[in-house]
């Protein structure tokens, strides 16, 4: 029996066990959208804006492991959706977002809401189609899920015109395509394998290194245990938060521009880089030419454009980071390893020396305490969205990370607004979770619509905004860099926070003291409603330590005082 | 000890790839997007179906150090539509070149000129004629450079096809 197009994508939908997909509608995707409302197998979420929908569909991937899904229209629904599919994009996450399309008979002509949409997206998506023939249709929304998932994840985009929706084909989704030219690389090559670890063996001061590959491929226990088993020091970047538990001796906590200062003397001073699933981004290496001199690099990654790309490893590996840890892990057991106690004592010391920290002040918040007290009130309960900017980086530096996908945020594209469109979608696929946004009173008012997004589909996701009436972050480079002139950082102007939670049907609150805050986080977790919690902060505070750009990460401007 | 300084800043080369391609989504417009996206240079480029199959063959010329050229190779992998990529080391390039000249000028050593590049004249209108010469690039280049003095109206080139010997 054939059906239409519109009724193949709900069954695709269907096969892949989607149970909720975010949206918007519109003219050239209503056909679509007829069948999602005579269909009973998935939630559709209407959000107030289509890059709310991509985020949340996101970060429903980041915080699940699934493919997320999004649909929207053409047009200014596909552009508005482009923001989201270039944050996942940067970060790899799967998924597949449908776009509307006019009819392909007038495809070329500029259209009423024609835009071209694979043009567009062919930068910031692993593929897309267009899909010209609802006879191809059946094959490329297998294969859009296949690629989304597999390899080196990362958003697939469908343009779909309005006629192939209409049209009637044939669907049967147990068939299988062949992909002659998509095939991922696996498994290590075993004698690499052999020849890293007898290398990392007889090193002095070896370093894992931990991206978020590790989250990705699912592999947390994994390199716990071959960390446990090696007694190697081990840091993290921003996107690997969790995989090591906060409290490991072994974790010597993020690296990078705003790493602490004992991550990035390790990285300065290992002799054996192993890179398990990271990309040595710019925020990570600081200056190039002399980061990690002493070091040799064992550099494992599932995407072979990503080794060699910034440094050049003496043992590249390509695979998936799940099935390397276990190769690595099988060899490792035979292997008598160097005693490593001096390097992980010398590490101790640094963070001795210079440990993540900041400054208490009687008359005000500190942003940083917000966090870290959030992080002992709910801890592993709750899970983690963050916005862009200085709250961005305290929330990496001391929430207490203690297990993967327990942190969201948009770390390669840096993308303002993602938060609270973040946090719905992660309360979305963890409902039994506390979903938290931390933002900045900046980021926040980027998606604040989606408020009332949540109010109406019961995601209670509380916002705690660290207010400082700044866009902080540029602000702290332009007093470090541009002479304290503050040019269009200053947010003097702003909205009545707790008002606008209410007037969306969530609640709202404003605290100046520690204890209001406590008591703040207590009523917004109980109310079971979208929340608002706006901490005036010092607004001054800085994010240290901090590379500055074009330096070695060894020379980090560090916090004053008391330690 | 990680001393790779050769591969960041060697001096560039040229490189001939062949790209082997599914003819499927756009795959064209794919491999120039990378190039201009990544800021790749792209030096000459031709594409053409390879016989029975589903499958074309893509040449093209880039220059860049080591480590561009390394990249890009990967990158183009990458794509999904990319079924394999070569780079050529022992090669034969050929070229081709159409060239219109005005017959308003003595024209007695055109016919020798082109032979001289594996070519011919292809054909003689009352205002023209046009030769061409299919040979290596740089003798291309070459050909073009002696025609100049005839004052050529147009001049056509096909871009670069390779084989490896």
């Amino acid at each position: 029996m054939q059906i239409s197009g519109s009724k193949m994508v709900i069954e695709a939908l269907r096969e892949e066990n989607v149970d909720v997909v975010f949206g918007y509608p519109g003219g050239a995707i209503m056909n679509v959208y007829d069948e999602i409302y005579k269909q009973n197998h998935f939630q559709h979420i209407l959000t107030k804006h289509e890059q709310a929908a991509v985020h949340a569909a996101d970060s429903y991937a980041r915080s699940s492991g699934k493919v997320g899904v999004a649909i929207v229209t053409s047009g200014p629904g596909f552009t508005n959706a482009v923001t989201g599919l270039a944050t996942a994009y940067t970060d790899s996450i799967p998924m597949v977002v449908i776009s509307g399309q006019v009819p392909t008979a007038v495809i070329g002509t500029d259209a009423f809401q024609e835009i071209d949409a694979v043009g567009i997206s062919r930068s910031c998506t692993k593929h897309n189609f267009l899909v010209n023939d609802v006879k191809d249709l059946n094959r490329v929304l297998k294969i859009a899920f296949y690629l989304a998932r597999s390899g080196r994840p990362g958003p697939v985009h469908i343009d779909l015109p309005k006629d192939v929706t209409a049209n009637l084909g044939d669907f049967d989704y147990s068939k299988e395509w062949e992909l002659p030219t998509y095939k991922p690389t696996i498994k290590g090559n075993p004698r690499q394998i052999k020849n890293a670890l007898d290398h990392i063996s007889r090193a002095q001061r070896p370093l894992f290194y931990i991206g978020g590959g590790a989250v990705l491929s699912n592999c947390y226990e994994d390199v716990r245990e071959l960390v446990k088993l090696t007694k190697i020091p081990v840091v993290e970047t921003l996107m690997a938060r969790g995989v090591m538990r906060n409290d490991d001796e072994y974790l010597f906590g993020m690296l990078g521009m705003h790493g602490e200062y004992a991550a990035n003397m390790a990285i300065s001073e290992t002799d054996m880089i192993i890179c398990l699933g990271a990309r040595f981004d710019d925020r990570v290496t600081g200056r190039l030419d002399v980061f990690a001199k002493k070091a040799h690099v064992v550099h494992v990654d599932i995407d072979p454009a990503s080794i060699a790309k910034i440094i050049k490893p003496n043992y590249p590996i390509v695979g998936d980071l799940a099935i390397v840890t276990k190769q690595l892990l099988e060899n490792a057991k035979d292997i008598e390893f160097n005693d490593y106690s001096a390097w992980h004592k010398t590490l101790k010391e640094y963070r001795k020396q210079e440990p993540l920290r900041f400054i208490e002040d009687s008359d005000r918040l500190k942003p940083q305490w917000a966090i870290q007290r959030t992080g002992e009130l709910l801890g592993d309960k709750a899970l983690i969205s963050t916005d862009v900017g200085q709250h961005q980086m305290w929330t990496a530096q001391f929430y207490p990370f203690n297990y993967p996908r327990q942190f969201m945020t948009s770390g390669g594209l840096g993308t303002m607004g993602v938060g609270l469109p973040y946090a719905m979608g992660v309360k979305r696929a963890n409902p039994d979770k506390i979903s938290i946004n931390f933002t900045g009173d900046g980021s926040i008012m980027m998606n604040i619509q989606e408020i009332i997004t949540c109010t109406q589909y019961n995601l209670p996701v509380i916002n705690i905004i660290l207010n400082n009436n700044y866009l902080g972050m540029v602000r702290q480079w332009q007093t470090r860099f541009y002479e304290d002139r503050l040019a269009e950082t200053v947010l003097d102007t702003q909205a009545n926070f707790q008002m606008l939670a209410e007037s969306m049907g969530g609640v709202g609150f404003k605290v100046h003291t520690k204890e209001e805050f406590d008591k703040a986080l207590d009523e917004a977790v109980k109310s079971n409603k979208p929340a608002i919690i706006e901490v005036i902060v010092d607004r001054r505070e800085e994010v240290l330590p901090m590379v500055p750009n074009g330096h070695s990460l060894n020379e980090m401007l560090l916090l004053e005082g008391d330690k | 000890m990680n001393n790779f300084d050769h591969f960041y800043d060697s001096e560039e080369r040229r490189e001939v790839l062949s790209i082997i391609v599914i003819n499927r989504d756009s795959v064209l417009s794919r491999i120039v997007d990378l190039f201009s996206a990544r800021g790749y240079n792209i030096d000459s480029l031709t594409v053409a179906p390879i016989p029975n199959t589903d499958y074309s063959r893509i040449t093209i010329i880039t220059i860049g150090v080591a480590r561009t050229i390394d990249q890009i190779v990967k990158q183009l992998n990458k794509l999904v539509p990319v079924l394999k990529v070569t780079e050529h080391k022992n090669v034969i390039e050929k070229d081709t070149v159409l060239i219109k000249i005005p017959l308003d000028q003595s024209l007695s050593d055109v016919d020798v000129l082109a032979r001289a590049y594996n070519g011919a004249i292809q054909n003689v209108t009352e205002n023209a004629i046009v030769v061409s010469a299919t040979d290596e690039p740089k003798r291309i280049a070459n050909f073009i450079k002696v025609i100049e003095k005839y004052n050529p109206i147009e001049i056509v080139r096909s871009g670069v096809v390779a084989m490896e010997r």
